[in-house]
């Protein structure tokens, strides 16, 4: 290091440049991250005449320290450092620098900064500085800076006067037109955040043009993020010029022949369906929405199909169900026969959600049937989102019409050799047995949910104890003891030990729902039992489960049975076993004092 | 450096006539598609092997989310069921019943053309291979037929290509060729595997293979005459061109190669507007996307266009390979367009080595920090520029260049430290480096003693040995000092790292005193806590006793170092045996790449060309 530091001449940025020399790149990270302490050691006024310049002018380095350094600039706080917002001006220099780079993340930090820079500005200064600086980047050599410049208009439009508001205007114009399609990418993306802050009538006669050019652009990546922009732009315009200027725009996205640009409309479909209006909807964008759906481009299909219930549900009252009686339905009765099962997947999971739109005539006409087709389709992912979208079905027509091709549909997915679908209906279980109620539950389903206890993967049998737990709830102690219990008792006598605590879990989780009146008659006795079991598992998971049950009955019950076998295994050989059980023994002694 | 020359020879050398015997069914193909003898320095002979072939790049759908979050994350990301029969959607025709016309030849010769016009308008009826590919069966045979009858037609006629068949051939092309891609059917983000996953390949080849055949041939014929051509093919037709460069199959981008090198070499008009376009389609994989298909197979043509660059090199192109070409390192897939990347930045270097400098601190800047596998292709190709490097550049650039180097030595990826290492074994680095030794030893050589024996893989043991022998044959006495100093310097270093503590609390007590530390507290915070500990290596270091491995007399490391000194230099990393999917593999054999033909249509007249227009 070429600096001693005595303390008269200790020169901060002397030792900044030495430290930027190190060839560690960790080294020069570290240094940048402290440059408000650089800052603060030499005061605001040689930061402005010092510091600044020099980053401006040397700084040549690892992009990530120039991510640093873009970042540390635009602090709220770093403007404190050269002197308040007066100064402000001072740190636009450096970061303009930063935001010609060619890295884009260093770029976009700069640019970010520079916004947060600019909340600092002055009126006057704004004209004085900013604008300028805007200016050299907006017709910069190299196509960053005129990228950069893109995101800095918007920041500053609405604190300048009507002469410099033109000026800006225009720049953004030629951007919009720009030679190479990165700066026009650039435009097409912060138009809409330039629009909320023109002038109405300035929208309609200078940013349209810009508008159109751009949505007309010969490479697709611009024209869909023209798309993105409609509808931040529409929301500023009368009815009338968004009859005339979007809707035509909207509609030849909606068939542009990029793919790409058709899967941005369906993407953005209920934003622009909002702005524009339900009646200008129903003449316009109706017919729009169903050619969607009848894309040729499967990611097109599924894309507008998770729009279905957003749309439909924003249509006018008035027209709403006839639309969609004539103009949806026969292609939502395509999609449910898709060749692609993404499609039809997207489709299962909004499907149901229309039924409350339609009402219950048309849902048990139109959709019943299609329900139907998809409950019996080959894909366990569309069978599986019509099941966990039950519920609003079930609001409107009842499940029973359902319930004779629900249940070998759940049967079947119940026994999907892929343990993700099994688990994923283990999990519907509880809100199907309620709509199906008791009766159906127990004729049909109660086998299943035995069968899962005794399942080969982990997951899937804790994933049936809960669910055990969930059933007792809704049905109540007295069912879990006729209909429940004996099946899941019974298994504490397999022979396989990991059937036996599985018993353990259920009965872990059942304690909190059961009366102790069962809990002591029919649960109680079998852990006892279970406590000579000879796997040191077992065992433990005993002391474990009888803590929660010396909870839920009277003292004299944990006095005479719980204690005595507590003790015994608080004496096994076996480590684990001694732990849990001395553990256990503490808690249950605690409760009978 | 005796392959500089021979470099230079074997791409310029025109290819050899056809193989004999009777031409294959397809006929005049081979001819194009035969092409330069195999050669291991041209990215053209790599890329028909079919291993090397496949790459394919993500839907991009999603690759605008990743810039920009367009379109959310977690929108479709639709495989396709059938992966193999992912197509483009043309816009299938509405009427597509074929008559079957009769034969050319059987037609009277004043009738000729008029039949030629009939079929050429009869093959822009499109077909449906994705959804239904028996739909039609009968009409697509018609087409089949017509489309092979009038390549041969152009191939074997002369005076054939009358005025009012330019605009047809062109739009017969235009209208079958020209489509938007469908969704890239492989993973995207971290999913994605270029050595893995399988290119999706065109259903509709049958005919899209011939469409593009016929056009070859018909911009190869004697009788084209480009500036007829030119208001056809102009720039608007370029740009569709390019567009499908971005085509998963490597069938379709291999053609579409030679297509794109024809155009360029006949029509000088449209140069400048190509190397534009490429240049965008480049800024945009680099900056913006990281996805797209045809790197590769665009680098190919530039390295024949860079071929032709006159003497002295413009501005314009010099800006290309800092802005475009040496950018295009950072990009994580290089992998699968390194060694087209590799040729195109040598040939730069061997028209301009003044270009030397730039290049190498280009490359030092982008250097992969922790993407081991990129690292070797750096070192590889840093090897190739050293090997065609001038003393008087290497002395501008060798110190920088060898801290990387001492860097890559103390990798703990074994194979970046080997690679690294084996620049002790080609002769030319080492007179260079010879000629320098004041200034390098005592950069390379702590990160040879640091690893002389504490590197785990034993290989690199070996070859640390032979490198320390090299060095100390070149200068016994300079080596000794080095030596020396080593120790010396490390003791130092935890004296630096004191000072630089003592320095920055120092700065920290004069920032304390500014009263405006209170305006910002969490400035404030951020004091005091500054000064954790860099990781340098200086705590792991160990100070061996000796630093050379002192058993010179030592037979095992005598006896196994030869052995990995004659190890192949080609380290690239092995792919894996790509594509695994039986249907693909053998459509890809069966496919026989084009090679690109000699670069004589483009060679160094090509500014003085520009200028003649």
């Amino acid at each position: 290091m070429a600096h001693d530091g005595t303390e008269g001449s200790l020169y901060p940025i002397a030792v900044l440049i030495d430290e930027l020399r190190n060839d560690d790149v960790q080294l020069r990270l570290n240094s940048i991250r402290k440059l408000s302490t650089i800052a603060l050691a030499l005061g605001d006024e040689r930061t402005r005449s010092e510091l600044l310049p020099f980053l401006t002018d040397t700084l040549d380095d690892d992009d990530e320290v120039l991510w640093a350094l873009a970042e540390q600039l635009g602090d709220k706080d770093f403007v404190v450092l050269v002197g308040g917002p007066e100064y402000a001006h001072t740190l636009l220099p450096p970061l303009e620098s930063l935001a010609t780079v060619e890295e884009t993340v260093v770029r976009d930090k700069a640019v970010e900064s520079l916004r947060s820079v600019a909340e600092h500005h002055s009126k006057a200064h704004v004209e004085e500085y900013f604008v300028p600086m805007i200016k050299r980047l907006a017709t910069g050599e190299w196509f960053t800076s005129r990228t950069s410049a893109c995101g800095l208009f918007s920041v500053v439009y609405a604190n300048c006067t009507p002469s410099t508001k033109q000026d800006l205007r225009t720049a953004f114009r030629a951007l919009c037109g720009d030679d190479t399609p990165m700066v026009r990418r650039a435009a097409a993306a912060k138009l809409g955040e330039l629009a909320k802050v023109m002038e109405p009538e300035n929208v309609k006669q200078d940013l349209m043009g810009m508008f159109h050019t751009l949505a007309n652009d010969e490479q697709d990546s611009v024209r869909l993020l023209a798309v993105e922009a409609c509808a931040a732009i529409s929301s500023l315009l009368s009815k009338e010029d968004i009859e005339q200027l979007i809707i035509p725009i909207i509609n030849a996205a909606a068939k542009d022949k990029s793919w790409r640009v058709r899967y941005m409309v369906a993407d953005k479909f209920s934003e622009l369906q909002k702005t524009v209006g339900p009646e200008l909807t129903k003449i316009n964008l109706v017919y729009a929405f169903a050619s969607l759906l009848k894309d040729p481009e499967a990611e097109v299909r599924a894309a507008t199909s998770n729009r279905l219930k957003d749309f439909c549900s924003s249509l006018g009252e008035e027209y709403r169900q006839e639309a969609i009686l004539t103009q949806i339905m026969p292609c939502i009765q395509q999609l449910a026969t898709d060749t692609n099962q993404h499609v039809k997947s997207a489709l299962a999971s909004v499907i149901m959600s229309l039924s409350p739109i339609v009402g219950k005539e048309s849902t048990i006409e139109h959709l019943l049937p299609l329900f139907l087709i998809q409950l019996k389709d080959e894909c366990p992912e569309v069978r599986l989102n019509i099941i966990s979208s039950l519920e609003s079905v079930n609001k409107v027509i009842g499940i029973s019409q359902l319930s004779q091709s629900l249940l070998p549909a759940i049967v079947e997915l119940a026994e999907d050799t892929k343990w993700r679908v099994r688990l994923a209906i283990i999990e519907y279980i509880p809100l199907l047995a309620e709509q199906l109620g008791v009766e159906v539950f127990e004729e049909k389903l109660n086998n299943l949910c035995m069968q899962w206890l005794i399942d080969n993967v982990f997951a899937i049998r804790e994933a049936a104890t809960v669910n055990v737990r969930n059933l007792v709830e809704k049905f109540g102690s007295d069912w879990a003891r006729v209909s429940i219990l004996p099946k899941v008792l019974n298994m504490s006598q397999d022979s396989n030990y990991l059937h036996r605590m599985t018993t353990l879990f259920a009965v872990n989780l059942l304690v909190d729902v059961c009366t102790p009146d069962v809990i002591r008659t029919s649960m109680l006795p079998v852990v006892l039992k279970l406590g000579q079991d000879n796997v040191a598992n077992v065992k433990f998971n005993v002391a474990k489960t009888l803590t929660k049950i010396a909870k839920r009955v009277d003292v004299s019950a944990v006095k005479s049975e719980i204690i005595p076998v507590m003790e015994k295994l608080a004496a096994d050989t076996d480590p684990d076993v001694k732990y849990f059980a001395t553990e256990a023994l503490s808690e249950a002694r605690a409760l009978v004092k | 450096m005796p392959r500089k020359g021979e470099k230079k020879e074997e791409i310029k050398t025109k290819p050899p006539p056809p193989a004999g015997g009777s031409p294959p069914p397809n006929g005049p193909k081979k001819e194009a598609i035969d092409g330069l003898p195999p050669n291991p320095h041209s990215p053209s002979a790599l890329a028909s092997q079919p291993q090397v072939v496949p790459r394919m790049h993500v839907t991009p759908a999603s690759s605008y989310s990743n810039v920009a979050g367009r379109i959310p994350v977690g929108s479709p990301s639709i495989r396709r069921d059938n992966r193999n029969q992912g197509s483009s959607h043309f816009n299938v025709s509405a009427k597509r019943d074929l008559q079957k016309l009769p034969l050319l030849k059987d037609a009277p010769p004043n009738g000729r053309e008029e039949l030629f016009i009939q079929k050429l308008r009869q093959c822009c009826v499109i077909f449906d291979f994705n959804m239904d590919p028996l739909s039609d069966l009968k009409d697509k045979e018609v087409k089949r037929a017509a489309l092979n009858e009038l390549m041969e037609y152009i191939t074997t006629q002369r005076g054939v290509i009358t005025d009012s068949i330019y605009p047809e051939a062109i739009q017969l092309f235009a209208v079958n060729a020209f489509r938007t891609l469908p969704p890239n059917s492989n993973p995207s983000g971290a999913e994605f595997d270029p050595e893995e996953d399988e290119p999706t390949l065109e259903t509709s080849w049958p005919h899209l293979q011939i469409v593009y055949e016929f056009f070859l041939h018909f911009l190869e014929a004697q009788d084209f005459q480009p500036n007829t051509a030119k208001k056809f093919i102009d720039q608007k037709f370029v740009v569709q061109l390019l567009e499908l460069f971005d085509s998963e199959d490597p069938r379709e981008r291999d053609l579409l190669k030679t297509t794109l090198h024809r155009i360029y070499g006949k029509f000088l008009g449209l140069r400048v507007h190509i190397r534009k376009q490429i240049s965008n389609i480049f800024y945009r994989f680099i900056y913006e996307t990281e996805r797209h298909n045809g790197v590769a197979e665009l680098l190919e043509i530039l390295g024949s266009i860079i071929n032709g660059f006159a003497l002295p090199l413009k501005d314009e192109h010099k800006t290309f390979l800092l802005r475009v070409l040496i950018p295009l390192h950072k990009v994580k897939s290089l992998s699968c367009y390194h060694p087209q990347l590799a040729y195109c930045v040598v040939q730069f270097l061997e028209k301009d080595p003044s270009l030397t400098e730039p290049v190498v601190t280009g490359l030092l800047k982008y250097w992969p920090k922790v993407h081991s596998p990129k690292e070797v292709m750096f070192l590889n190709e840093l090897e190739e520029i050293l090997d065609v490097m001038e003393p008087v550049e290497f002395n501008k650039v060798m110190q920088h260049l060898c801290t990387q180097i001492a860097r890559c030595i103390s990798s703990t990826h074994f194979q970046v430290s080997e690679r690294a290492l084996y620049y002790w074994s080609n002769d030319y680095i080492m007179s260079l480096v010879s000629e320098n030794c004041e200034v390098l030893f005592p950069i390379i050589l702590p990160a040879l003693y640091k690893h002389s024996k504490s590197h785990w893989n034993k290989t690199i043991h070996g070859l640390i040995y032979n490198a320390l022998k090299i060095f100390m044959d070149m200068n016994q006495k300079l080596f000794d000092e080095c030596n020396a100093k080593y120790k010396e310097s490390l003791e130092m270093q935890e004296k630096q790292h004191e000072r630089r503590l003592e320095v920055w609390s120092k700065i920290e007590s004069l920032a304390l005193q500014n009263p405006q530390i209170f305006k910002v507290p969490h400035f404030r915070a951020t004091l005091g806590v500054l000064n954790e500990r860099p990781p340098t290596d200086s705590q792991e270091r160990v100070v061996p006793e000796s630093f050379l491995p002192p058993d010179l007399t030592d037979k095992s490391a005598d006896s196994s170092s030869p052995d990995i000194l004659k190890k192949p230099r080609h380290l690239m990393r092995r792919k894996s045996g790509l594509p695994h999917d039986f249907e693909t593999a053998q459509a890809i054999h069966s496919y026989q790449a084009a090679e690109l033909p000699s670069a004589t249509p483009l060679s160094s007249n090509e500014d003085s060309n520009l200028s003649a227009q």
